[in-house]
């Protein structure tokens, strides 16, 4: 990816920053300035929260130029919480351990680098749901 | 608008080819298609290709492929719709002649994908997917396909092995078409024991990787009917293209493939009749999971029952609705801009009798589908005998 798609794109990869459509209320990710649900215009920024469920997952052991040294790493369709479905890697656990309708929230984690002289990019990746800590007494 | 006509047609074997380059490929399926249609010029030539600029450094393959066959002056363009690129050319030449804007028009879809090492092909392929926000994660076409073939197992809890028919019957099928990559049938048992790629995606629920072109004549019916020589006329009596999201993410039901409902209610109403009409159905078996989504949002079978087909032996040459009956993507192999361009040469040869041991008995109607991406673009055909 050139520097100039990476920088368009950081608020939606590191924030996953989407729009709420005024017409009809939905939640939109990624942004696209027309609503898919109602054909409206869209450009009302919506953040979403990151908590979703896994909708289905694989993983990649042929992976595409770029992600070799990755290899082989989980990916999911997420559910998100708010109505919008992403594509994404998986991290912080075992293939074993993943299933359809398991709560996942977003992290942001390195994605790639290109060379030794290149772009490190980041993005989002969903891992398990942390349980929220015992508060300490 | 005026009734088109398949006036010839001409293929390549499919497999890798290490010895003839992409524009020799266009070439030695076009020469044949122009003979067989006996025409020595057309008004057009379109070139279903999707790959050759990222895995052979070039474009522009309307001119390139337009002199190299000896056609320099003619209109001709490159048409690109990902894997469904093939279908997308013939349906521009469908409207050309249809439209009474041409009277002679050539389809070719050619592809060259084994030049190039796994991983550019890897990538390459990605790029029929959102390049954004699908690929840009590391996510593989094959991987995209898993998803979806994974969220359906689970949906109509349907076990992997179910899935296994269609393969079985692409390969079965693939044994009689000398053109075809694999001719040599397998058992349920070799499906099952097949290396998994891409969980629950094994080598066996995917088309392979190859090279071939394909090409059709289309003529208008004024100029068919005084060049057939003798054969079936075959007229194309429904031409229609749908569109859905190009990620997956982004549909309204993931399992349903809409642009298919679109283009098959479409060219079913076009040519004035029902599923229960078509007598084979060449659909998009990239993968066995759009196998099975292919025949229900065609009409085939209701939702989560299209891998029932399969099972019940509904699919093979003998059966109620065949499918990939030349083989298939999985077997006659998958040179992803050329493959819709080759379903409907098979589709042709069937309508027209001429199918050796694979023939379907009595044709006279075929559907032909052809699905760019995941199901983003879905072309659909209907071929008439008459
Ligand atoms: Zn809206």
């Amino acid at each position: 990816m050139t520097v100039a798609r990476s920088w368009r794109t950081r608020r939606q990869r590191y924030s996953l920053v989407g729009e709420r459509c005024e017409y009809c209320h939905n939640a939109i990710f990624p942004p696209r300035d027309v609503c898919p649900h109602c054909a409206e215009p869209a450009q009302k920024e919506f953040a979403l929260s990151g908590k979703g469920t896994i909708f289905s997952f694989t993983t990649v052991f042929d992976p595409p130029a770029g992600f070799e040294r990755y290899a082989p790493y989980p990916v999911a369709l997420v559910q998100l919480d708010e109505g919008p479905m992403v594509t994404a890697q998986l991290t912080d656990v075992v293939p074993e351990e993943i299933s359809i309708g398991m709560p996942v929230e977003m992290v942001t984690r390195r994605l790639n680098e290109q060379g030794d002289e290149g772009l490190i990019l980041y993005s989002y990746k969903f891992r398990p749901t942390l349980e929220p800590q015992a508060a300490i007494v | 608008m005026r009734s088109v006509y398949i006036a010839g047609y001409g293929q390549t074997p499919v497999g890798e080819q290490w010895q003839r380059s992409l524009r020799h490929l266009a070439h030695d399926a076009i020469m044949p298609a122009m003979q067989d249609a006996g025409i020595e010029r057309a008004d057009a030539l379109y070139v279903g290709n999707m790959l050759s600029g990222e895995l052979v450094g070039q474009e522009h393959l309307g001119a390139l492929v337009a002199d190299f066959v000896g056609l320099r002056g003619i209109e001709a363009i490159k048409v690109e719709a990902a894997c469904g690129s093939g279908a997308a050319a013939l349906r521009m030449g469908y409207i050309a002649v249809a439209g009474g804007i041409h009277d002679v028009v050539i389809v070719a879809g050619v592809e060259k994908m084994t030049d190039t090492v796994s991983k550019d092909t890897t990538a390459a392929l990605a790029m029929a997917a959102d390049q954004e926000y699908e690929a840009a994660e590391g996510v593989s076409f094959v991987a995209l396909n898993a998803m979806l073939m994974r969220r359906y197992m689970h949906v109509y809890d349907v076990p992997h092995s179910a899935f296994g028919y269609f393969a079985v019957n692409a390969h079965q099928n693939a044994v009689g078409n000398p053109n075809a990559m694999f001719r040599r049938a397998i058992s349920l048992d070799t499906y099952l024991k097949a290396p998994m790629i891409c969980e629950p995606i094994n080598l066996m629920d995917s088309s392979p990787i190859c090279d071939g072109a394909a090409a059709v004549v289309l003529m208008s019916e004024h100029l068919v009917r005084s060049m057939n020589g003798g054969r079936r006329p075959v007229r194309i009596a429904g031409s229609a293209a749908g569109t859905d999201s190009l990620a997956i993410h982004d549909r309204r039901d993931p399992l349903w493939l809409e642009a298919a409902w679109i283009s098959s209610q479409k060219a079913y109403q076009q040519a004035g009749i029902t599923p229960a009409d078509v007598d084979l159905f060449e659909l998009h078996d990239a993968f066995t999971i759009m196998a099975a989504l292919s025949l229900e949002a065609s009409g085939f079978a209701e939702r989560g029952q299209g891998v029932r087909l399969a099972q019940e032996g509904e699919i093979t040459i003998e059966g109620r609705v065949p499918v990939a009956t030349m083989g298939g993507l999985k077997a006659r192999g998958h040179p992803v801009g050329a493959t819709g361009v080759y379903q409907i040469v098979e589709a042709a040869q069937q309508v027209q009798g001429l199918a050796g041991p694979n023939q379907v008995h009595d044709v006279d109607i075929a559907l032909v589908q052809n699905i760019g991406g995941s199901g983003a673009t879905i072309v659909s055909h209907i071929l008439i005998g008459e």
